[in-house]
């Protein structure tokens, strides 16, 4: 197997998935990693019967920064593609009464990604290839009462990738921003989503691996949205503080 | 949501759970009553439950396959397609197919899937080694020829009525390349095509399609297609160097529903008369890809639609070998009289009974679909009554409408079923369909 292996954080979602097995259907080897990762070993075996390439698991929990060296030195191969997809979407509601709560969004979206992307980058970097995929939100574009905990997180992560791109441009290390709009996905499962503005998940993995191809620095996967987060960045702050979007 | 089968009828608002996980077809389970659903593939209402029907799909892994002997593990909510799609490009293809690839694994061991080669090879059950199942308990049993053995024969073929199947461990057969040799033979009429089929009784597929408007001496006109695996030599030189690719194909998809006049007597009897003529036409020998062959209604996509809104209704039964020509002259007939035109009729040879409730016998079978009107019904019950008075008995897999007093005069195994399902406390599983048949 010559094919450059693929490292996926937040496997078990199902964009996470969906990118694993996309990957896998191009002939690359995956890496697997996940909190409570015991539960992915089938889906390691249905990637490898598939696809005929070797799938591995791996444990990360993205709240706890001081065990990231030690996963990153446990992977069989230091990768050629990292995407992290973990992010936690919490209750608006809730966290603004629970400190805990709100904390937790933020660790989860921010914190815990930026930290572990910037590791990774800094390996790409000395080895002088790489590319970095992290999945942000079209929610971080713009902060709104419906969801400003999460969406901050997400304007922070989605700061963190361009200053990383920025700084790394040079280098041979790509590093990517997925900003999607609705998938339809276990987070949004049970919403009311508009059809026009809501992929499927196979659709956001089709959409990723080709724009990685292409080296492209930020996607919003269907392009609608990126019509859609230019008008509302638009909105002069003064009427959009009266709006409800 | 409103449910159905593939027939469209009968509709049903049913509580539709679609589990990711042992602990969601737990939950789902806790509610009550439930069935589990495949691909929906079944005609009726085989898969149907209005307080929670659980619908397998997610459960979609593969999970294990061996080299040696050609075992593969599986999820129940794989598709058929899927696995066609990974393993015949290495080699191997399912040891019995039913007429769709569009079905689960779960599905094809709960209605335990007869094909082409059911004279030969018997159903899909002979090839399972075991079956993981979920009990009214919510415990998952491994189900075997050694463990658990008689929860493993009333599984296959039970119709979802013993638990629910979580994964399934079956054998593939080894081909050595994508490509059927088929052998068509125009038969003039019944005796014909029943001779032809006894004299080809060593041919690995065979299944004829049945003229169901021709009257007289030309009754039961039909085309019989006999099919083998090609071997790698049979193929021409550069098929050789990639037997297992065949050229792509594009579905179509059936945009809306056709008007139900759209199908009337008169396009089924040109249908009907086409196709045997075709099949005269293309008597002989020919190399069909693995998809038209055994898939070709597969192409058109959603090709229910044709029978409009209201749908349709299949009917399938299996008459004993000693009365099979009689009974098969009389269905024929009440067909004819009744004035509806099927549109697809199948008439396949099978071999002996195995598995305590599955459908084939040792006789001949009979697949029929009727656009649904209010002549169907009455249709259905006459050709209810002709199988009964020869000793057959019906698919449950495309039963929609057949009574529980029909069901017990033909199979005296229902209400073993029934008491077994009682004696494990299993009752709790449950499909409008068994509701119906009182099983
Ligand atoms: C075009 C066409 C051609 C066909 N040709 C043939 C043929 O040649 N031979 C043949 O035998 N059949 C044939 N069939 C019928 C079909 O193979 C069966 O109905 C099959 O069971 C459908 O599988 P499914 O996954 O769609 O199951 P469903 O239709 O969803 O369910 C069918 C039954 O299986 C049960 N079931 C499904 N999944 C599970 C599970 N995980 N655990 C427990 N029970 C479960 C359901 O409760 C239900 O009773 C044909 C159907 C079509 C539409
Ligand atoms: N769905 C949408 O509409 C949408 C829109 C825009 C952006 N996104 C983003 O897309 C990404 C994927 O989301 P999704 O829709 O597929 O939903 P999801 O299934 O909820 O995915 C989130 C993933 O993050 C993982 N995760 C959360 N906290 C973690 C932790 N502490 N350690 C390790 N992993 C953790 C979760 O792991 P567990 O499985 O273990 O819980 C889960 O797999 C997310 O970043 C999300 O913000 C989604």
């Amino acid at each position: 197997m010559t094919a450059a292996p693929v490292l996926i954080i937040g496997a078990r979602s199902d964009i996470g998935m969906a990118l694993a097995h996309r990957y896998a259907a191009a002939g690359h080897p995956v890496q697997l990693a996940a909190r409570a990762s015991k539960g992915l070993e089938a889906d390691a075996a249905n990637i490898a019967l598939r696809h005929g390439t070797s799938a591995s698991v791996h444990e990360i929990d993205i709240l706890e920064p001081e065990s990231f060296a030690a996963f990153l030195d446990s992977l069989p191969q230091l990768p050629h593609v990292a995407i992290c997809v973990v992010g936690l979407l919490g209750d608006q509601a809730t966290s603004q009464t629970d400190i805990a709560a709100a904390q937790l969004t933020m660790r989860s979206n921010y914190e815990g990604p930026a930290l572990l992307t910037g590791l990774i980058a800094e390996r790409f970097a000395a080895r002088g290839s790489g590319t970095i995929i992290g999945i942000s939100s079209v929610a971080g574009e713009r902060g709104r009462a419906s969801n400003y905990v999460y969406g901050s997180a997400k304007a922070g992560y989605t700061a963190f990738l361009s200053g990383l791109r920025n700084r790394l441009s040079k280098t041979g290390v790509h590093v990517m921003t997925v900003l999607p709009g609705f998938v339809r996905t276990r987070m949004t499962a049970g919403m009311d989503l508009p059809a026009r503005l809501t992929a499927e998940p196979a659709a956001v993995a089709e959409a990723i691996f080709r724009a990685a191809t292409k080296q492209r620095d930020v996607i919003y996967v269907k392009p609608v949205w990126r019509l859609v987060m230019a008008i509302i960045r638009a909105i002069p702050e003064g009427i959009f503080k009266g709006t409800k979007l | 949501m409103m449910l159905s089968g593939w027939g469209r009828f009968p509709q049903q608002w049913c509580a539709l759970h679609q589990p990711r996980d042992e602990a969601e077809v737990r939950a789902a389970m806790a509610t009550g009553p439930r069935i589990a659903r495949g691909n929906g593939r079944g005609y009726g209402d085989c898969a149907m439950q209005r307080n929670a029907t659980i619908e397998m799909r997610r459960f979609n892994r593969m999970l294990a396959f061996e080299e040696e002997t050609g075992q593969l593990v599986t999820e129940a909510g794989v598709l058929l397609a899927e696995v066609i799609d990974t393993f015949l490009p290495r080699g191997w293809f399912p040891p019995v197919t039913p007429g769709t690839k569009f079905v689960t694994i779960g599905g094809m061991v709960a209605a335990d899937v007869h094909g082409k080669n059911h004279h030969r090879d018997g159903t899909f059950g002979r090839f399972v080694d075991w079956i993981d199942l979920m009990g009214e308990d919510g415990e998952v049993r491994r189900c075997s020829p050694q463990e658990n053995a008689e929860l493993f024969a009333w599984t296959i073929g039970g119709m979802g009525l013993t638990g629910v199947i979580l994964r399934v461990a079956f054998r593939l057969r080894r081909v050595e390349s994508a490509w059927i040799r088929q052998t068509t033979l125009p038969a003039r009429n019944l005796d014909h095509v029943m001779a032809l089929f006894e004299e080809n009784g060593a041919a690995t597929y065979s299944v004829a399609w049945i003229d169901c408007l021709n009257t007289g001496s030309g009754l039961g006109r039909s085309a019989l297609m006999l099919g083998e695996h090609a071997c790698a030599d049979e193929l021409s030189r550069t098929r050789r160097n990639a037997p297992f690719s065949v050229p792509a194909k594009r579905s179509r998809t059936m945009p809306v529903d056709l008007p139900r006049a759209a199908l009337n007597r008169m396009t089924v009897k040109a249908f009907n008369a086409l196709y045997y003529r075709n099949a005269r036409a293309a008597a002989g020998d020919a190399l069909v890809d693995w998809d038209s062959y055994f898939y070709p209604l597969d192409a058109i996509l959603e090709w229910n639609r044709i029978y409009g809104a209201r749908g349709f209704m299949q009917f399938q039964c299996v008459l004993p070998l000693d009365s099979a020509h009689a009974g098969l002259t009389e269905l024929l007939r009440a067909i004819i009289a009744s004035g509806e035109g099927s549109f697809l009729s199948v008439l396949k040879r099978m071999g002996a009974e195995h598995g305590p409730f599955s459908f084939p016998m040792e006789g001949y079978t009979l697949a029929l679909d009727f656009p649904f009107s209010s002549g169907t019904a009455r249709l259905m019950e006459r050709l209810d009554a002709i199988t009964l008075d020869h000793g057959g008995r019906f698919y449950l897999a495309k039963d929609a409408r057949m009574s529980a007093a029909t069901l017990r005069r033909a199979d005296p195994r229902a209400d073993v079923l029934a008491k077994v399902r009682r004696d494990a406390g299993l009752a709790n599983f449950r499909s409008s369909q068994s509701e119906r048949l009182c099983l």
